[in-house]
């Protein structure tokens, strides 16, 4: 069994309000999202805080495809969530992310 | 060396559970034993001192590992038992209580135990100290509003715990030997914007005083100062520092030099057994070779993984740049480097009260910084830091100084 749900787009940001390899922070309806650019400039979407103490993830450092929480330098891989060792042992929820017009659309369910 | 079939590390806190991992995460196929004292699985102790104190809920131990993840890796945890001996020919351990077991190699990751106050009338029945999970929540219990704890040390420790007990409302009188706090291994400034925090929170600081001797008062205690004050409180606990647990190395004859001596690829004078974590001293080559011992989180984990692809043979120089972090009230600090090393200091502001300082070596390499500030402040600052630390970088001093100079871009050149 398969269900789907649709996806409402929302206005996150503008493109270039984000530098390469860098991320920023995104509130919406009582949640936090960290939104981050690729050194590729590709856009991508996780869940705002780190799973190990709860830190805002747009304080941290992207290194190429990997955010480090800025508290205890917990690593994900942001195009996939996945946890990359300690401290970190549960992997972030990612979001889809579309552009538009120049502006950055992060797609919510 | 011959291959080894069996691996037993000795001690199961953060150093120990992270090199019995990493064993695995290397290729490891043999067996792994993981030893503990505690009855527990390794959890993290940072907690203890911060949020195990402050949280509305009962506190519950941050396990490191979960009986799934123990089964994964297939690492048999053995609590609730200590060693008591090594048989270094026979190459095996011996169990308080009985029994022997045997290893191909050795992890010694046995931590640090607190040092206790050596004063007259200082006993288990009137001062409380800080290293277990079951010590926080014999605190926790005790920090209750309107009630006055002495806290003896001006140490991380102390300070962590003095935040706890106003973040409960308990009045906290904090006594310091030295003239100022954290004079171990935070540089002055940065100390000082700490105390002026707890100041503000109204925790009585007193530093650069000796103590006499603990009395009884009533069913309270007293604290009889150098200056003839006394302090009468309701509880007190001592944060004095913590002393390498090296006494099952020294049994063993194995060399001790602050801590159980170890290589830099973290093998002691024994080349089947290995030390990592608090209770290990070792060689950092970023500092010239100056044998550190460190008891800091950070370096706990980092010395398991190194101590684990030592004991299979491969493994480098350990080269990590020490790093360790503090949260007291809405602070954190974090310092990555060895600040005393440092010549010259170079200060960047980073706004809201936040300040990164450089400390720079006679030839004008990064080899320390230290920070204080809102946690969302500093940290991604400081951990560029520790890079250009690792890089043996001498960045320029007014781009160090200027705010508006990304450290990623200096990273880059």
């Amino acid at each position: 069994m398969t269900t789907t749900t649709a996806t409402t787009w929302i206005e996150a940001c503008e493109a270039d309000d984000i530098d390469a390899e860098d991320v920023i922070r995104f509130d919406h309806a009582g949640h936090t999202y960290a939104i981050y650019r690729s050194p590729d400039d590709e856009y991508f979407a996780t869940d705002g805080l780190c799973t190990h103490e709860r830190i805002h993830l747009a304080d941290g450092l992207v290194m190429d495809h990997i955010i480090e929480c800025p508290k205890h330098n917990g690593r994900f891989d942001y195009r996939t969530g996945q946890a990359k060792g300690a401290p970190v042992c549960l992997n972030l929820k990612t979001y889809p992310v579309k552009l538009d017009g120049g502006k950055v659309l992060l797609g919510l369910a | 060396m011959t291959k080894a079939e069996t691996i037993l590390v000795i001690g199961a806190g953060e150093a120990g559970a992270r090199a019995a991992m990493a064993l695995r995460e290397n290729g490891f196929e043999g067996n792994v034993t993981l030893l503990g004292e505690e009855a527990h699985r390794p959890y993290e102790r940072p907690p203890l001192s911060k949020a195990a104190l402050t949280d509305e809920a009962e506190p519950q131990a941050a396990f490191i590992l979960t009986p799934d993840r123990l089964d994964e890796h297939g690492i048999r945890h053995l609590g609730g038992r200590a060693a008591i001996a090594i048989d270094r020919a026979a190459h095996a351990v011996e169990l308080a209580g009985g029994g022997w077991l045997r290893y191909d190699r050795l992890l010694l990751a046995t931590g640090a135990r607190a040092r206790k106050l050596a004063l007259p009338g200082a006993g288990p029945e009137n001062v409380l100290y800080l290293r277990t999970f079951e010590e926080a929540r014999a605190l926790r219990s005790r920090l209750t509003p309107g009630v006055h704890i002495a806290i003896i040390g001006g140490g991380f420790i102390g300070l962590e715990l003095a935040a706890a007990a106003r973040a409960r409302g308990t009045e906290v009188t904090l006594i310091e030997l030295s003239p100022r706090l954290l004079a171990r291994a935070v540089p002055a400034a940065i100390a000082d914007v700490i105390a002026a925090r707890h100041a503000a929170a109204g925790v009585r600081l007193l530093t650069g005083l000796g103590i006499e001797r603990i009395e009884a008062e009533g069913a309270r205690h007293a604290i009889r100062l150098s200056t003839g004050e006394r302090i009468v409180c309701d509880g007190i606990i001592a944060g004095i520092g913590a002393v390498a647990e090296t006494r099952l190395a020294e049994r063993a004859g194995l060399a001790i030099d602050n801590g159980i001596a170890a290589d830099k690829r973290l093998a002691t004078s024994d080349p089947d057994i290995f030390a990592a974590g608090d209770c290990c001293s070792f060689p950092h080559p970023l500092y010239d070779g100056r044998r550190l011992r460190l008891e800091a989180w950070r370096n706990a984990q980092d010395q398991g993984n190194a101590a684990a692809k030592s004991m299979l043979g491969g493994g480098d120089a350990y080269d990590a740049v020490p790093w360790f972090w503090s949260d007291q009230y809405d602070l954190t600090l974090q310092i990555a480097g060895l600040p005393d090393e440092g010549h010259e200091t170079v200060t960047r502001d980073l706004g809201d009260g936040a300040r990164l300082d450089f400390h720079l070596a006679s030839d004008g390499r990064l080899i320390a910084a230290s920070a204080v500030g809102p946690n969302g402040k500093i940290g991604r600052d400081v951990r560029l830091a520790e890079m250009l630390i690792a890089k043996r970088a001498t960045p320029d001093k007014a781009a160090l100084a200027d705010g508006s100079v990304k450290l990623k871009g200096l990273l880059a050149g």
